[in-house]
Order: C-alpha cells, then sequence, then structure tokens
C-alpha cells in the first residue's frame, strides 16, 4: 500500500513540501496541513512542481486550513482535492504508513 | 531624537495560524501605539497572508484575529507596507487582501487607504530610514 505524506509549513518559507515532493513515490498521496496549504494556490512560484507532482501522485489539501487563511477550493490548483477532517482520517487509514514532513 | 518620538517598523514575515508570530507581533503593535510613537507595518513574504481578505476560521476553530487589523487606523498606524514581489511570488494581488483604511484627520476625516504597495528596492530603503526595527 501507498504512503501518506504530510506537510505541515509554507513552502515559500521552508524546504520541507520540496523534500517531499522528491522523496515521494508515483501512486502516493501528499496532504497540504496548516501553513502549507497556501502551497496549493494558484500562480505561486511552486504551482510548476505541484502540478507536476499531480500528474502521479494524489495531492489533497485540508479544506478547513485553507479557509482559515482566507482561500477557497476556487484559489487552488487544478487537480488538488479538499478533504474536510473526517477525509484526513480515511486518507490515514487507507494508506499503508503517514511520513510527516516537519 | 529631541522630541523622543521614534520610527517604530514592525516587519512581519510568517503566515497566521500555523505559528503565533502574527498574533503576537499584532499585540506589540496595538499596545505600541498607546506610547505616540511613529508605527509603520510591513508585510512581506509570508506575512502578506496575515492580511488575506475572507478569512475563516469556523472549520479549525481557531481565533480569526484578522479583524483586527481594522482597528489599526483608529490608533493612527496607518502606514501598512505591502511588499508587492511576496503577493506576486504566492499567486495574489491588492484583491486579495483587508480593506484596510483611516480617517485623515488633517483631511477632513476622509477615509483613505492604509496598505501602501512597495517593491523590495523601497522596503530597503524605508527600512534604513527607522530607529528601531523589530522583525516576527
Amino acid at each position: 500500500m501507498a504512503m501518506l505524506h504530510t506537510v505541515n509549513k509554507s513552502p515559500f518559507e521552508r524546504s520541507s513540501l520540496n523534500s517531499c515532493l522528491n522523496k515521494s513515490k508515483e501512486g502516493s498521496s501528499i496532504l497540504l496541513i496548516e501553513d502549507a496549504v497556501v502551497g496549493a494556490l494558484k500562480g505561486t512560484k511552486v504551482a510548476d512542481d505541484l502540478s507536476a507532482a499531480i500528474a502521479n501522485k494524489n495531492v489533497y489539501v485540508l479544506g478547513s486550513d485553507l479557509n482559515t487563511r482566507g482561500f477557497t477550493e476556487a484559489d487552488i490548483l487544478d487537480g488538488i482535492k479538499t478533504v474536510d477532517y473526517a477525509g484526513f482520517v480515511d486518507l490515514v487509514a487507507e494508506h499503508s504508513n503517514v511520513q510527516s514532513w516537519l | 531624537m529631541s522630541d523622543g518620538i521614534k520610527k517604530f517598523m514592525f516587519v512581519n514575515t510568517k503566515a497566521p495560524y500555523g505559528t503565533v508570530y502574527a498574533l503576537e507581533s499584532l499585540e506589540v503593535v496595538l499596545i505600541s501605539a498607546a506610547f505616540d510613537q511613529s508605527v509603520s507595518l510591513v508585510f512581506c513574504d509570508d506575512g502578506v497572508f496575515q492580511i488575506a481578505n475572507n478569512q475563516n476560521t469556523d472549520g479549525s476553530g481557531m481565533k480569526n484575529f484578522s479583524p483586527a487589523y481594522k482597528a489599526l487606523g483608529d490608533y493612527d498606524i496607518n502606514k501598512l507596507y505591502v511588499e508587492k514581489e511576496s503577493l506576486e511570488e504566492r499567486g495574489l494581488s491588492l484583491d486579495n487582501l483587508m480593506d484596510l483604511t483611516y480617517e485623515d484627520e488633517d483631511d477632513d476625516w476622509a477615509e483613505k487607504p492604509s496598505i501602501i504597495l512597495v517593491s523590495r528596492a523601497e522596503l530597503a530603503d524605508l527600512m534604513d530610514e527607522q530607529d528601531v526595527v523589530i522583525s516576527s
């Protein structure tokens, strides 16, 4: 079964999203939470890297953390799916392991 | 300075909510308003997210402190410098920011925008002019 990766730091400030993208395998899932949700926005300097990842990995963003920071599904890159807390739990249950990129 | 008034600049570089820096800085800024100093704020790097509009914390259960920025104008804090390059790198524009204003007592209390869009180079010059710069 595939790995679930969680990232919780802004990609504009830390390199953890970049590390995650570089070390996650095809078919794995990446969930952006807390300050990392801003990485999902359209038109940013990390959008190309994330769009490339969407081609062969599942990328999710925690909706409540996105709303907290003033953004909605309409503001994020096509191909990134929004989940709620229950969806977060489902993702953890569906994957063999969770790696937290701090 | 002989009149005892110093130029204070608070530089906000962190996104809100994930860490406590944004809220703590805002509290210090509001306290500083009580000391009759010349206070300006900067929002650069991820700090621009602090004044994003439509912040809605219902889902996360966190305290939405963004409305407090709207009170800054009432405390005569009306120079909020936002770095243009920081917005662009994050796919943002002024439209994504809250409408922050103040009433100009020297102009019949006309309502004016507090947000001043500046370039990275202009910001360097502004920082150079300060007596005290506090970053978070």
